[in-house]
C-alpha cells in the first residue's frame, strides 16, 4: 500500500485549512510527506493548538500567591500548606463518549489521570459533569448507562474514588452529550515533575502499554462537528485498560521518588506527537526518534500510524544519563513496557526514522509557535430582560416542589454514583450528594473540598452572567461545607467557533468568568476546551464546566447539608429578590425557557461566603446548603431528605410566595443553627443579609399558609426517577 | 498483632486495611508483593480488595494462581488465619480455600453504598467483638458480589455455622432489597472448616474512622488484634 498524495485536498481532510496548509508548506520547505501532514494536522488541531480559543483564555486570571502552576502544563498546581501541593485538571471526552460512551468515558477518565500523576501526584480524587440529551431522546438512556459504566469500570479499578459530579438533561445534547471528568491528586509541593525536555544526549523513553491502532485521529475527530454518519467515527475512539493504567500510576509514582527523570508527559490527544513535539517544544531542544523501538500491538504499522495512535496508558520520559536500568527494574517489576527509542538534540528538528528511513524531519519551533491562532469574529449574545415576578403564574407551592423534585436535572444522582466506589482510600468525608465532596489528605487531618458546576441554561441566556455564576456557584459549594475555596480548572463547552454567535457565547462567558475569579480571588489553573459541539449545524448549550477545589484546615469540621437534629432555627444568609428568569420553576412547572438568568454580584458573594465560613469555622452551624436550582424550598426539601428529619418554615411578608420560594438569587445559603441570635448579630455586623424563616423538627416539610408534605413522600419521588428511566 | 498484607497487580484497597490494622493493633502490617515466593511470619495474612490482574478471565481467577498463594494456602492449613475482603474474598475462592464462587450483582451494576450486616455468629476470633445477631453497617463497593454455591454446600455452610455475616435491614431482617446482588442466602461472608479463614464483601475497615461515616467496622479489628496478640 503506497500512501496517498499529500496536497491541499488531503489537508482537507485531516481538517487543515487551505491557508493553514501552505502555512505548513513554508515551515517545512517543500510538501510534506503523509507522516508530517498527519502531524501537523493534530498538533494545528482545535484539540491540541487551542486556535480559536486561546485569544479569548488568556484573559483569565491564572495567577496567586497559592499558584505554583498556571495553565500549560499538563495539569494546574497549588500550594495547600505543609509542603504540599494539590494538582488537577478537568478535560472533555464528548466526541467519543457519544461515539461509544463506554469506551468513550473510560479512556476520558483514564486521560485525565495521566495529566495528574504524570506531574508526581498521587490521584486521590476523581470528579465529572456530564450533560445528556432530553430523556425523552432514544439514544439518551443508553448514552447515560454506557458512560456511566464507563467512568466507574475505568475509576474503580484504578482505585481512585469518584466522589462528585453533576449531571444535566437538555434536548440541545441530543447529538452532543458532554463527558468533562476532573482529577486531584496530591504531591509534595518540591517534588513536581514538568514536561520540558532538556540535556541533549539523554534518552527518550516510552513506557506502557503498546502502540496500537486505536484511535488515528481521535484528536481531529474532536475538532469537528457532527453529521449524520459519525457512528462511522467508531475506530477514532480509544479503548481503555484501567488495569494498565493502575500499573501504570504506581511504577510511575515508585520512579518518581528517585531522581532519574528530567521531564515526563502522557501520551494523551495526539499520542507520541503532541508529547515528543510539546516536551522538545517547551525545552526548545529536538528529538531524534526511531520508531522501530516503539512497542507495537500489530505489525506492519506505518510511523504516520505509529505517531497518530491514541493508544492509551503510555508515558513518554526523558530520563538523566546513567539512570535507564534504574527507570528500567521499576517499570519491569510492574509488567509494563519500557522502551528506549529515541534521544534529545541540539537541533531544534523532530526526526523520526523507520526501517532505515527517514520518516519526518521537521522543526519543531514553528509547530509550535507558528501554530494558527485566530480571533474569530463574534457577536454579543441578545440578552433578555429580567422577568418580574407579577409577570409569572404563581402555582400551589407544595406541588411545585413535588414536580421539581422529581424532574431530571434535580432528581436524586444516586443510581449513578452507587456505581462509582466513591470510598476506596478510606479518605471519604463527604459522600456525592452535597455541596462539595470532602476527602481528606493523607495526613488525616486536613481535607480538600472538591467540586464541578455549570448552569448551562443561564448561559444560553446571559452568557456574561452564566460564565460568572458558574464560577461563583463552585465557589459557593466550597463554602457551603467550610472550605476556602483556592483555584479552579475549566472546561470550557461550546459548539462551532466559526459562527459568531458561538464565538460570542464563548467570549462573554469567559468574561463573567474572569470578572468572578477576580472578586473572588479564585484563579484558573488548569483546562480544557471542547468546540464543535454541534451535530448538523445546531450547537449546545453554551456548558463552561467549573471545577473547584478548596482546603478545610480540619477534616472533622465540614459541614454537610443534612439537617442535624430537631428544634433547630433556620436561617437564610444572603438577600432575596424573587428572581424567576430563567429558573427551574419557569422551565419544569410553566414550560418556559425565557427570562434573564439572576445576577451575580460578586461583592456580596464574597461578603456573604466569608461571613459563613467563619460561622462554620466556629461551630455554630449544624447543617448548610448553598441555594441554587429550584431555590429556597428546594435546599430544604434536600437538607430535609438527606436527615429524614423535617421543617416548618414562613415566607417573610413583601414578596410573592412563588418568587420567595422557588427564586434562585444567587449569592445564599441556607444553614440550621442552634446558636441564631449569635450567627444575626454576626451578619449584621458583616453587613450580610439574614432572616430567620423557622424552625426544624417533626417529619413534614410545612409551608405556612401552603400546606405541608412528608419528607418521606419527597424523598420517594426525588429518589424514584432516575432508576425508574433506567429500567425503560 | 504482626499482620501482612498481599498486593497484587491492581489491588487497590491495601491502604484501607492498612489503616485500619494500624489503628487497632498500633503496629504497622507488613506489605507483601505478590511475586515473592516467601511469605514473612505473619498472626494474620490480609487478601485486600481491588482489581488483581484487572479481573481478567474471571474475578480472582488469575492472582489465585499466583506464587505466593501457595504459601498462603500452606499457612491456612497450619492454622494461620486468613482474610479476603471483596476481591480478596474472590481470590481465596479460586484458589479453593473457601467453597463457592461469587457472581456478577443481580442488578450488573457496581454497587457502592453502605449496607446494614447481621452477624450470625461470635464464636471466631474475626467476629468476637461482636454478639450473634448483631446487626452492623459498613460499605460494601463490588460488581461481583453475588455468593453462589450449591444447595447442599450452602446448607452445610448453614448447618456447620460457617455463616459469617448476612445483608439484612436495619432492624436485622432479612429481605430481597436488603440482599441488592442477588446472593445465596443472602450471605456475605463464609468461613472454612475451622473458622480461621474468613471471605466477605464488604468492608469493614471502611468503617474504623470517624469520618468515614461508621464506625461498626472497628470491633472486627480490634477483635482480630484481641485474638491474635
Amino acid at each position: 500500500m503506497s500512501d496517498p498524495a499529500v496536497g491541499p485536498k488531503l489537508a482537507a481532510s485531516f481538517g487543515l485549512s487551505a491557508e493553514e496548509y501552505a502555512r505548513a508548506v513554508k515551515i517545512i520547505g517543500r510538501t510534506p510527506n503523509l507522516t508530517e501532514l498527519g502531524i501537523f494536522s493534530v498538533m494545528w488541531s482545535e484539540h491540541c493548538s487551542y486556535k480559536s480559543s486561546k485569544t479569548w483564555l488568556r484573559r483569565l486570571p491564572t495567577t496567586g500567591p497559592h499558584v505554583i502552576c498556571g495553565p500549560g502544563e499538563n495539569a494546574g498546581v497549588i500550594d495547600i500548606g505543609e509542603g504540599q501541593a494539590a494538582i488537577f485538571k478537568m478535560e472533555s471526552h464528548n466526541h467519543p463518549s457519544f461515539i461509544e460512551p463506554y469506551q468513550g468515558a473510560a479512556t476520558g477518565v483514564g486521560g485525565i489521570l495521566r495529566d495528574v500523576f504524570t506531574m508526581g501526584a498521587r490521584p486521590i480524587a476523581n470528579l465529572n459533569a456530564l450533560r445528556f440529551g432530553s430523556p425523552d431522546h432514544p439514544k439518551t438512556r443508553h448514552l447515560v448507562a454506557g458512560v456511566v459504566a464507563g467512568i466507574g469500570g475505568y475509576g474503580n479499578c484504578v482505585g481512585v474514588p469518584t466522589v462528585g459530579g453533576e449531571c444535566n438533561f437538555h434536548p440541545s445534547y441530543n447529538g452532543n452529550i458532554l463527558v468533562n471528568a476532573m482529577t486531584v491528586g496530591i504531591a509534595d509541593k518540591n517534588r513536581i515533575f514538568y514536561s520540558a525536555a532538556a540535556g541533549p544526549g539523554n534518552p527518550v523513553i516510552y513506557v506502557g502499554a503498546k502502540t496500537g491502532r486505536d484511535g488515528i485521529h481521535g484528536a481531529t475527530m474532536a475538532s469537528a462537528e457532527f453529521s449524520d454518519d459519525s457512528e462511522e467515527k467508531r475506530p477514532t475512539v480509544q479503548v481503555g485498560d484501567p488495569f494498565t493504567e493502575k500499573l501504570l500510576i504506581e511504577a510511575c509514582l515508585e520512579l518518581m521518588e528517585g531522581d532519574a527523570i528530567v521531564a515526563i508527559q502522557d501520551m494523551g490527544a495526539a499520542g507520541l506527537t503532541s508529547s515528543s513535539v510539546e516536551m522538545a517544544g517547551k525545552g526548545g531542544l529536538g528529538l531524534e526518534l526511531d520508531l522501530d523501538r516503539v512497542p507495537v500491538r500489530e505489525q506492519g504499522m506505518t510511523p504516520y500510524e505509529i505517531m497518530l495512535s491514541e493508544s492509551q496508558e503510555r508515558m513518554l520520559m526523558i530520563l538523566k544519563p546513567g539512570s535507564e536500568a534504574t527507570a528500567r527494574a521499576v517499570f519491569e517489576k510492574w509488567e509494563l513496557d519500557f522502551a528506549r527509542i529515541g534521544r534529545v538534540t541540539e537541533t531544534g528538528r523532530l526526526v523520526l526514522r523507520m526501517n532505515g528511513k527517514v520518516a519526518a524531519d521537521m522543526p519543531i519551533e514553528p509547530l509550535v509557535t507558528q501554530a494558527p491562532l485566530y480571533d474569530r469574529p463574534w457577536v454579543p449574545a441578545a440578552t433578555p430582560r429580567d422577568l418580574g415576578a407579577e409577570e409569572i403564574e404563581a402555582r400551589e407551592p407544595i406541588a411545585v416542589l413535588k414536580t421539581l423534585l422529581a424532574c431530571p436535572d434535580l432528581a436524586s444522582k444516586r443510581w449513578i454514583w452507587e456505581q462509582y466506589d466513591h470510598l476506596v482510600m478510606g479518605r471519604t468525608v463527604q459522600r456525592p450528594g452535597g455541596d462539595a465532596a470532602v476527602v481528606m489528605l493523607p495526613d488525616g487531618k486536613r481535607a480538600l473540598a472538591l467540586v464541578t458546576d455549570c448552569t448551562p441554561r443561564y448561559c444560553q441566556a446571559d452568557p456574561k452572567r452564566g460564565g460568572a455564576q458558574a464560577v461563583a456557584e463552585t465557589w459557593r459549594n466550597l463554602t457551603a461545607v467550610g472550605a476556602t475555596p483556592l483555584a479552579i480548572t475549566d472546561n470550557m463547552n461550546f459548539g462551532n467557533p466559526e459562527r459568531p454567535e458561538i464565538m460570542g457565547q464563548f467570549a462573554q462567558c469567559i468574561e463573567g468568568m474572569r470578572e468572578a475569579c477576580l472578586a473572588l480571588d479564585y484563579p484558573v489553573v488548569s483546562g480544557n476546551v471542547s468546540l464543535y459541539n454541534e451535530t448538523n449545524g445546531k450547537g449546545i448549550l453554551p456548558t463552561p464546566a467549573i471545577g473547584g477545589v478548596g482546603l478545610l484546615d480540619d477534616a472533622a469540621k465540614s459541614v454537610s447539608l443534612a439537617l442535624k437534629r430537631a428544634g433547630e432555627t433556620l436561617l437564610l444568609i444572603g438577600g432575596t429578590k424573587g428572581h424567576l428568569g430563567a429558573s427551574l420553576y419557569l422551565r419544569e412547572v410553566l414550560g418556559r425557557e425565557d427570562g434573564a438568568p439572576p445576577p451575580v454580584d460578586l461583592a456580596a458573594e464574597r461578603r456573604n461566603g466569608d461571613f459563613l465560613r467563619e460561622e462554620l469555622k466556629a461551630g455554630r452551624v449544624s447543617a448548610c446548603h448553598d441555594l441554587a436550582d429550584g431555590g429556597l424550598l428546594v435546599a430544604l426539601a434536600e437538607m430535609a431528605m438527606a436527615a429524614g428529619i423535617g421543617a416548618a418554615i414562613e415566607c417573610p411578608p413583601g414578596l410573592a410566595a412563588h418568587a420567595f420560594l422557588f427564586g434562585e438569587d444567587q449569592g445564599r445559603y441556607l444553614i440550621a443553627t442552634a446558636a441564631p441570635d449569635v450567627v444575626k448579630a454576626n451578619a449584621h455586623k458583616a453587613g450580610v443579609p439574614v432572616i430567620a424563616l423557622g424552625m426544624t423538627g417533626g417529619d413534614q416539610l410545612t409551608v405556612k399558609g401552603a400546606g405541608a408534605i412528608s419528607v418521606v413522600e419527597l424523598k420517594r419521588l426525588n429518589e424514584a426517577w432516575l432508576p425508574s428511566y433506567m429500567e425503560g | 498483632m504482626q499482620s501482612a498484607i498481599i498486593v497484587f497487580p491492581g489491588s487497590n484497597r491495601e491502604q484501607d486495611v492498612f489503616d485500619a490494622l494500624h489503628r487497632a493493633s498500633g503496629r504497622k502490617p507488613l506489605t507483601v508483593w505478590h511475586r515473592d515466593s516467601e511469605l514473612p511470619k505473619a498472626d494474620l495474612i490480609v487478601i485486600p480488595g481491588g482489581f488483581a490482574y484487572g479481573d481478567y478471565l474471571r474475578c480472582g481467577a488469575m492472582a489465585a494462581h499466583s506464587p505466593i498463594m501457595r504459601e498462603v494456602k500452606a499457612r491456612a492449613a497450619a492454622g494461620t488465619p486468613v482474610l479476603g475482603i471483596c476481591n480478596g474474598f474472590q481470590i481465596i475462592t479460586e484458589a479453593g480455600l473457601l467453597p463457592g464462587a461469587l457472581l456478577t450483582n443481580k442488578t450488573l451494576r457496581f454497587h457502592c453504598r453502605n449496607v446494614h450486616l447481621r452477624v450470625e455468629t461470635s464464636q471466631t476470633v474475626f467476629t468476637s467483638r461482636y454478639a450473634e445477631g448483631q446487626v452492623i453497617d459498613v460499605p460494601v463497593a463490588h460488581h461481583d458480589g453475588n455468593y453462589f454455591a450449591d444447595e447442599a454446600t450452602l446448607d452445610r455452610l448453614e448447618g456447620e455455622g460457617r455463616i459469617a455475616f448476612r445483608y439484612c435491614g436495619p432492624d436485622g431482617t432479612l429481605g430481597e432489597e436488603a440482599n441488592a446482588n442477588g446472593s445465596a442466602r443472602a450471605i456475605a461472608g463464609i468461613f472454612n472448616e475451622t473458622k480461621t479463614v474468613l471471605g466477605l464483601m464488604p468492608h469493614p475497615e471502611d468503617a474504623t474512622h470517624p469520618l468515614q461515616g461508621s464506625l461498626d467496622g472497628v470491633g472486627f479489628f480490634e477483635g482480630l488484634v484481641e485474638a491474635l496478640a
